[in-house]
């Protein structure tokens, strides 16, 4: 891309021919130490916790007896590293062993619960990305004048109210007073596909209320940072219309805090949605991972864990990559 | 009308009791024949039960960790659903918690309790189609008491010794006697399967009013009219629908908007706030559970029976009912029992808050500097605000309680059972016996007051092999005295199952037994147009 005849230049290494693909690689390499490390990390820090899975799962029902029979088939006794070891090489395969408590396949559960937390975010967030950084130009195209202060004070009461106390006000309205939506959100594997979208209805409108404003005022500051610099001006002087020069020249150069913000946003709608799952009664992989969390079922723990660094791990990579294919210049480090 | 003849007739017309047994009942309670069967009558015709619709239910405790399998049921979600579509050999009256029919007929002891025979019913069918044999029913209890068993219900049937089939009837013979053999026999763990469930525990075929047609663990689960049902007297509805709903004020906003009928677990916080609802009935049933504070019997300074009593004495149980439990309780007497048991002892002397009485043991006591208490929100909901208003009360006696709040992460394997006094919650057992048992005898592993006392476990163990009633009930009276008085546990209050419904739901049970109409919430009621 940068040197067009590598055949001229003998002496190059890989870095130097293709320095964006050797980037590209260096970030993915990266990323897989980075989530090999947390998988000791989470395997570590679940082993520390305190009270174990015989004693919790049983309560006051348990009796020793029980509770040793439970030890000895999970195979608890054995040491640590030797259940990472084995934990580690079976997920590597997609294999996250079985459930402690309701002996299912882990994997084939975390299967339609991430479907289902997918859906949710990925609906969310198709509202919710063009509408920020639709309304984060409007803003910048009439910054300190009324739109512009509208959307400020809008997204700013959005950001400061807690994602349950915005849900419990739609499900107030919409659910009791006006009796218009449907809850609970729960979704099912016999509902059609309409069904669910109008179940996901208040969830969605609460994740977009939530997310909308942190990308809205980061598209908004990214722009007006770069409306500031030389170029603009000039831009400016030779009499290009305000819109025109925001989409046109001020957009793209502003675009890679605009994706990192966005691939931060769709982190958090896939893996914090915990809060806004538990109103709504929403099936999805927070739901899941609390109830886990709680009688100490550590496959599917452990199995969320790895999935959710794995969702972030992932979208900050492309997010960065993205980022250095928008900014040439961040592709040659000095 | 009496209480009991007003609860046969609210029975029938529950739909709960046939003609038959309502005659045989109220004439027992010594009403005259012709008075009964206006009485059947009239109850009978008040509200006839309505068959049909979509039953909707939405409960707290649920989890995407829960099992089919009826062994491992543990959560509030699965105690309903295996109501919903499975029967267990003996039933508990709702009234008087007494053991009724269900799968078993009938039953008889042996005269030293030690030997029981089960006559099992004849003619009732699976869901599968097959018939309910002698076999199922002896392969169910093998698997349920096998030693290797994960079985909630392991503890239970601990004592039994041998489990075989004589002809048609049922025949175990236990290692001591127990003259509550066949109440232990309703633990909801203990679902009659084909084959015991063995070849596939997780089938969920039984002989209930219900089959089940579909299950996700922790977020639904839903059942059809089980058209083969052996009994006319229950399964009202055509389907049922249970949506595990753990956020409290998310099953709130989903019965006011009545979206679903009936929710379990209300806030005693929010019941006001609901009550105004106009849909709203809030359902109020006693029960056993029960709040504790927990001392230690053998570690200073709770080693003093002194100072145990000063303890209790300093406790104000009104004002925990009233502030606690926002009403929807009784007070407690610093014995694990109240009147929901059957043989219950009655007339002893209910424990009132006394700061003088307090004052004058805590001196005896000879103890000095503050006694520190740990408590969590996990031990019961409240537990913290109670631990505070309880170092209140004893402030006025010139008691010095130093409150400590521990994470509720991890509260039961350090604290509960581990340190020397604190705050915790009991469920109630379907028995006095199993009570005991299970937390007041010297050797049990849940002995959480560390209560260590030979004369109390032999007049334990006496009571359980004690047919005659009469006798057994003054032994109850005697383990209960010794409690109270000598014991390590303070019992402030008994919190009620506070549930509500839509006023739709007809036909509610308040069964003593246990939360949500004992679990048969969904097969015993109705709905009304």
């Amino acid at each position: 891309m940068t040197n067009p005849a590598p055949s001229i230049l003998p002496g190059l290494g890989f870095r130097q021919r293709f320095p964006l693909l050797a980037l590209i690689l260096e970030r993915f390499v990266l990323s897989i130490v980075l989530l090999f490390a947390v998988s000791i990390v989470i395997f570590g820090g679940l082993e520390a916790l305190p009270g174990d899975f015989a004693t919790t799962y049983l309560g006051q029902s348990a009796t020793p007896q029980a509770v040793a029979n439970i030890r000895e088939d999970l195979g608890l006794n054995r040491p640590i590293t030797t259940r990472y070891v084995e934990w580690l090489g079976n997920a590597v395969q997609g294999d996250f062993g079985t459930s402690w408590a309701s002996k299912n396949s882990v994997s084939e559960q975390i299967g339609k619960r991430l479907g289902n937390s997918l859906f949710l975010a990925g609906f969310a967030a198709v509202i919710s990305v063009p509408l920020a950084v639709g309304l984060g130009m409007l803003s910048v195209h009439f910054r300190n004048r009324l739109p512009d202060k509208i959307i400020n004070v809008i997204s700013l009461a959005a950001i400061s109210l807690p994602e349950f106390f915005v849900g419990y006000l739609l499900i107030l309205f919409f659910a009791v007073k006006f009796g218009v939506a449907t809850f609970p959100a729960t979704v099912y594997d016999s509902m059609g596909f309409v069904e669910r979208l109008k179940a996901i209805a208040l969830p969605t409108a609460t994740l977009v209320l939530v997310v909308l404003a942190h990308m809205m005022r980061m598209t908004r500051a990214a722009i007006l940072s770069v409306m500031s610099s030389a170029y603009m001006e000039t831009a400016e002087l030779k009499g290009l219309g305000a819109f025109r020069s925001i989409v046109k020249h001020a957009a793209p150069n502003a675009l890679a805090p605009i994706i990192n913000v966005i691939a931060l946003t769709l982190a958090y709608l896939v893996v914090g949605v915990v809060v806004v799952e538990v109103v709504f009664v929403y099936p999805g992989m927070g739901q899941y991972m609390v109830d886990a969390v709680t009688v100490r079922d550590m496959p599917v723990v452990q199995a969320c864990g790895l999935i959710f660094a794995a969702v972030y791990i992932f979208l900050n990579m492309t997010a960065d990559i993205l980022a250095i294919i928008a900014n040439p210049r961040l592709r040659h480090p000095r | 009308m009496n209480d009991y003849t007003k609860y046969l007739a609210s029975r029938v017309t529950a739909g709960g009791l046939s003609r038959r047994e309502f005659m045989g009942r109220a004439m027992a309670a010594g009403i005259t024949l012709a008075v009964a069967d206006k009485l059947f009558t009239e109850s009978a015709e008040a509200a006839e039960p309505k068959r049909g619709g979509h039953l909707k239910l939405g409960l707290e405790g649920g989890a995407a960790t829960d099992s089919k399998d009826p062994a491992k049921f543990l959560s509030q979600v699965m105690f309903c659903i295996g109501r919903c579509w499975g029967d267990m050999l003996v039933e508990s009256d709702p009234l008087t918690g007494a053991a009724v029919p269900s799968l078993a007929e009938s039953w008889e002891p042996s005269k030293d309790a030690a030997t029981w025979t089960f006559k099992i019913r004849k003619g009732v069918k699976f869901h599968d189609g097959k018939e309910l044999t002698i076999d199922d029913v002896v392969a169910t209890l093998k698997r349920h008491t096998d030693a290797k068993s994960e079985s909630g219900a392991l503890g239970v049937l601990g004592s039994i010794k041998e489990i075989k089939a004589d002809g048609g009837n049922l025949v175990l013979t236990l290692s001591e006697g127990n003259a509550d053999m066949p109440l232990l026999l309703s633990d909801y763990h203990l679902v009659i399967q084909p084959n015991g469930g063995v070849d596939d525990p997780l089938a969920s075929i039984g002989t209930g009013p219900y089959k089940m047609t579909s299950f996700e663990p922790g977020v639904r689960a839903t059942f059809e009219k089980n058209k083969d049902d052996w009994r006319t007297d229950r399964g009202y509805v055509d389907s049922i629908e249970i949506i595990g709903m753990n956020d409290a004020t998310a099953r709130i906003a989903a019965l006011s908007s009545g979206q679903v009928h009936y929710i379990n677990r209300v806030d005693p916080k929010t019941v006001s706030l609901l009550k105004r609802a106009p849909n709203v009935e809030i359902l109020s049933t006693s029960g056993r559970g029960h709040y504790v504070f927990i001392m230690h019997c053998d570690k200073a300074p709770f080693d003093n029976n002194d100072l145990r009593l000063a303890l209790k004495y300093a406790m104000d149980r009104e004002t925990m009912v009233k502030k606690i439990l926002g009403g929807y309780g009784k007070v407690g007497n610093d014995f694990p029992i109240n009147n929901t048991y059957a043989l219950f002892p009655e007339g002893i002397e209910q424990r009132a808050y006394d700061p003088d009485k307090a004052a004058f043991h805590y001196k005896k006591s000879g103890h000095s500097g503050s006694v520190l208490l740990r408590t969590s929100e996990v031990a019961f909901p409240g537990g913290v605000d109670a631990a505070v208003l309880y170092q209140e009360s004893c402030k006025k006696a010139g008691i010095e309680i130093e409150v400590k709040r521990e994470p509720g992460d991890g509260y039961w394997t350090n604290v509960w059972n581990v340190q020397p006094f604190s705050t915790s919650y009991w469920g109630g057992r379907p028995t006095q016996d199993q009570m005991y048992s299970t937390a007041y005898l010297s050797t049990a592993d849940w002995n959480d007051t560390k209560f260590k006392r030979p004369d109390f476990d032999k007049l334990l163990l006496q009571a359980r092999s004690e047919l005659d009633e009469a006798k057994r009930k003054d032994m109850y009276r005697t383990m209960a005295m010794t409690v109270r008085d000598e014991g390590g546990v303070i019992l402030p209050m008994f919190n009620d199952f506070v549930n509500a419904s839509t006023k739709q739901v007809k036909g509610y049970v308040h069964d003593i037994g246990n939360d949500m109409s004992n679990g048969y919430v969904a097969t015993r009621v109705w709905l009304d147009a």
